[in-house]
């Protein structure tokens, strides 16, 4: 005992907080995992933000939200209104809509917290979205982070979940109405509609039951799931180490930027109050979401201006632009004894259906195509993947026309022209624009391409003309220095993989089909300039001259 | 009672009961449309308003509406149409027209309010029609909860339940109620401008209106208790403002935080 103590004295910390931490770090081992996390390197760059945002904006719902179930009752038991807001005094209502009636007018800093949540939902179904994007065109999903891509999506669909089932829990008539068109699509599923929405609504809509019942959805199993999936996204952000922009120095098997701690966690930290500060001076000074407006829910009342919360938007405008005939023939058609509502089922599930499929299924797609089993921790500049860049746009665009559709109404009323104009250009719009968005998209990655290659061969243009000895005039190009030429030659490009045989010696219809799909996708790519092309163009006649140039002007 | 059953046989009986019948009858009809029919024109014009009022609308009217407003291809008859049509048309500034297109535009008013007057009741005297409402129900002491209810139920599903007005069919559209004064709500609700449907006095008592006209106007007073109201539009409204506004400032502090001084 005693010969262990002289050879190895403990250590002991001279202030009393020195001997307070040693205490707490020799038992939960805070030192280690500050050691590891601290030292995690992060790539900055702003688009690289978004996750914080949506990440910082969850925070800020699950603060705000706790306070509003203080004072929410989510019960559809009828009663008089007897609060502050005088055009609806006395008027019968739910529970559920006094409550909020009473948060926005009679709980002191109700309202605020009311919008702070809200608007915070927009920015986070908004930030996600925006974050996805990012992810998309930078090809951030390729391996190892298909998994972290699925695991997003999901986040984005329970997103919209939550927003959804908190959309309609003050059971204004806007809400009523939103759960309305959801009960109408649900009842359009054929043989099992009806039943679904008997078994949701506990009866006949909309019951007495559905806002307790989404009540509970909404303050926890669906935030629940959220922080899973959040806890999952993060962890294989730890694991797999942030990507990063192309650029000098950097490759698949470094990551360049700043350690975690200090300073990116003070800016991260800080971050969070910035989007705080956003978020909160919205609700102090824009109203959203005015319940008191809408009055208590009833059935028969639809007010104009009906809609749901952004992110349900696209839905809804795909509900608007669905014809209910085509010339003579309905739509809705009875097929052994049962109503078959296509222009409410096909609207309202097909469009969301392929967007989410092709957005859950597309690394693998790639993947399959170029044959690339590697991992690619270097993004690529959307230009040098024009094909993929051009599939996003066209869902964008596609996205977007349906989203524009849900504001059609308003799109006519404030631009002065005919709603039917309206829905008829955006039908046509649902087939043709993506298409366009495709062809223009990839056009113009190749063109910025074909840019880039001509600025590493021959350098910028000067716009100073030189005359040489022996008459001939040339264009000085200045050229690029070694980092910025990194830039444009400094990527991948991927080429079209005909199609091989199995091991039988067969060429499967399948892998004609990838060598199809291949060749649609790189056939007119852009290859990067190589160093021998480089040499040849700097090798030549007014190479000589620009370094001459230089040269004269670094001296004067 | 004796005496009637020992009529009953009586060869003029039939004859009788059937007037009794066609008597209660058409006395009940009338009746029952009185009811239904807005209050027709009682305010009695002098006959030089009437005379005025027939030469400003031959000047002025009369080339869509025809002489006599019996109408032309141009426009409607006005016989039968009411002093609150008038009132309201003119007085808002939608007649005269200032050009075809899918409804009439508000504009400023061409006429003031003696000439308006004129021409009521000029209108007027041509046929029985909805009069101009009076002063008692338009003075905002109505029901505003009462009003509201109303409001929800027969006009939002057009005007918006916050009044702000929305889209109809083919470039029509139904106009935001702010800044419309009681009389013209009143005079829109009777009579059923362009596209609107008329609310009788038998859909909508003339009490309704007067709530539904103290609702608008309390609303309008009370304001946006939550800050700006961005047009009162809804989800749309607050949509655009978090993608351009609100993402817009962020993405300015995303590109500052990651800024470097070079």
């Amino acid at each position: 005992m005693s010969a262990a103590s002289t050879a190895e004295p403990a250590f002991v910390a001279k202030t009393k907080t020195g001997r307070f931490t040693d205490f707490v770090d020799s038992r939960v081992g805070g030192s280690g995992i500050l050691r590891e996390f601290g030292r995690k390197v992060f790539p900055d760059h702003w688009s690289f933000m978004f996750g914080e945002v949506a990440l910082y904006s969850f925070v800020i719902l699950l603060l705000s939200g706790t306070f509003l179930t203080f004072f929410f009752d989510p019960s559809m038991a009828e009663t008089h209104y007897d609060g502050g807001y005088v055009p609806l005094k006395g008027v019968e209502m739910s529970v559920a809509y006094s409550s909020s009636l009473n948060i926005s007018f009679d709980i002191r800093g109700g309202l605020f917290m009311r919008q702070v949540h809200h608007w915070a939902a927009l920015l986070f179904v908004a930030s996600i979205a925006v974050h996805m994007l990012r992810v998309f065109f930078t090809g951030a999903f390729r391996k190892p982070r298909e998994m972290n891509w699925v695991v997003g999506g999901v986040l984005l669909i329970l997103a919209m979940a939550a927003g959804f089932t908190g959309y309609s829990l003050p059971d204004d008539l806007l809400s009523g109405n939103g759960l309305r068109i959801i009960d109408g699509v649900i009842k359009s599923i054929p043989v099992i509609g009806t039943y679904i929405s008997f078994f949701l609504f506990g009866g006949e809509f909309p019951g007495t039951a559905i806002i307790s019942r989404l009540y509970m959805l909404h303050i926890l199993l669906v935030p629940a799931l959220i922080l899973l999936m959040i806890v999952l996204h993060l962890f294989m952000v730890v694991v797999h180490k942030h990507t990063q922009y192309p650029g000098p120095g950097r490759n698949d098997n470094n990551v360049v930027g700043y350690p975690l701690g200090p300073v990116y966690a003070a800016k991260a930290g800080g971050f969070f109050f910035i989007v705080f500060g956003v978020i909160a001076l919205m609700a102090a000074f824009f109203t959203i979401n005015p319940i008191w407006n809408y009055g208590p829910y009833d059935p028969s009342p639809v007010s104009a201006g009906t809609q749901p919360d952004w992110y349900i938007g696209f839905v809804d405008g795909a509900l608007r632009l669905m014809p209910g005939t085509f010339g003579d023939w309905h739509v809705e058609q009875i097929f052994f004894g049962q109503v078959f509502t296509f222009n409410v089922l096909l609207p309202a599930l097909v469009p969301a259906g392929i967007l989410f499929t092709v957005m859950f299924t597309y690394p693998w797609i790639e993947r399959w195509v170029t044959k690339d089993d590697r991992e690619h921790h270097v993004l690529d500049r959307p230009r040098n993947a024009p094909t993929r860049t051009g599939i996003g746009v066209a869902g964008f665009i596609w996205y977007c026309v349906m989203w524009a559709a849900a504001g059609s109404d308003l799109i006519a009323t404030h631009f002065h022209v005919s709603l039917n104009d309206v829905t008829y250009w955006l039908r046509a719009l649902f087939f043709v624009g993506p298409i366009i968005g495709f062809i223009v998209a990839k056009r113009v990655a190749l063109a910025l391409q074909r840019k880039d290659r001509e600025i590493a061969l021959h350098g910028r243009e000067t716009g100073r003309i030189v005359r040489l000895p022996h008459g001939e005039f040339i264009e000085v190009h200045a050229p690029l220095d070694e980092y910025k030429r990194y830039k444009l030659v400094g990527f991948e490009s991927p080429e079209v993989l005909p199609a091989v045989p199995n091991e039988h010696g067969v060429v499967t219809r399948k892998e004609k089909r990838r060598a199809a799909l291949s060749r649609w996708f790189f056939e007119d790519r852009v290859a990067p300039a190589t160093p021998a092309e480089l040499e040849a163009a700097h090798g030549h006649g007014h190479a000589a001259v620009e370094s001459t140039e230089e040269a004269k002007s670094l001296t004067h | 009672m004796k005496a009637l059953s020992q009529k009953r046989r009586h060869p003029l009986a039939a004859i009788a009961l059937l007037l009794m019948g066609l008597l209660i009858t058409g006395g009940l009809y009338a009746v029952a449309t009185t009811v239904n029919e807005a209050k027709a024109s009682t305010t009695t014009y002098s006959a030089s308003d009437v005379e005025e009022g027939g030469k400003l609308f031959a000047a002025n009217c009369a080339t869509c509406h025809g002489m006599g407003a019996s109408g032309s291809k141009d426009g409607p008859s006005l016989v039968g149409v009411g002093a609150a049509a008038v009132d309201f048309q003119v007085g808002t500034g939608r007649m005269p027209m200032q050009m075809n297109g899918p409804q009439a535009m508000k504009k400023p008013v061409q006429f003031n309010d003696e000439q308006t007057h004129q021409l009521a009741a000029y209108v007027a005297s041509l046929g029985a029609g909805p009069a101009i409402p009076e002063e008692h129900l338009l003075d905002e002491g109505g029901d505003a909860a009462a009003g509201g209810e109303l409001f929800r139920t027969n006009c939002a599903m057009c005007h918006n339940a916050a009044a702000a007005g929305g889209a109809l069919t083919r470039g029509k559209f139904a106009p935001a109620l702010a800044d419309v004064s009681g009389k013209h709500i009143y005079e829109a609700m009777v009579t059923g401008p362009q596209n609107m449907p008329v609310f009788s006095d038998a859909n909508i008592s003339p009490e309704g209106k007067r709530d539904i006209i103290t609702f608008l106007k309390q609303i309008e007073t009370t304001g946006s208790p939550g800050g700006a109201d961005l047009g009162s539009l809804g989800p749309v409204a607050e949509g655009l403002f978090v993608w351009v506004a609100g993402l817009g400032v962020i993405i300015a502090f995303t590109i500052w935080l990651t800024s470097r001084t070079s």
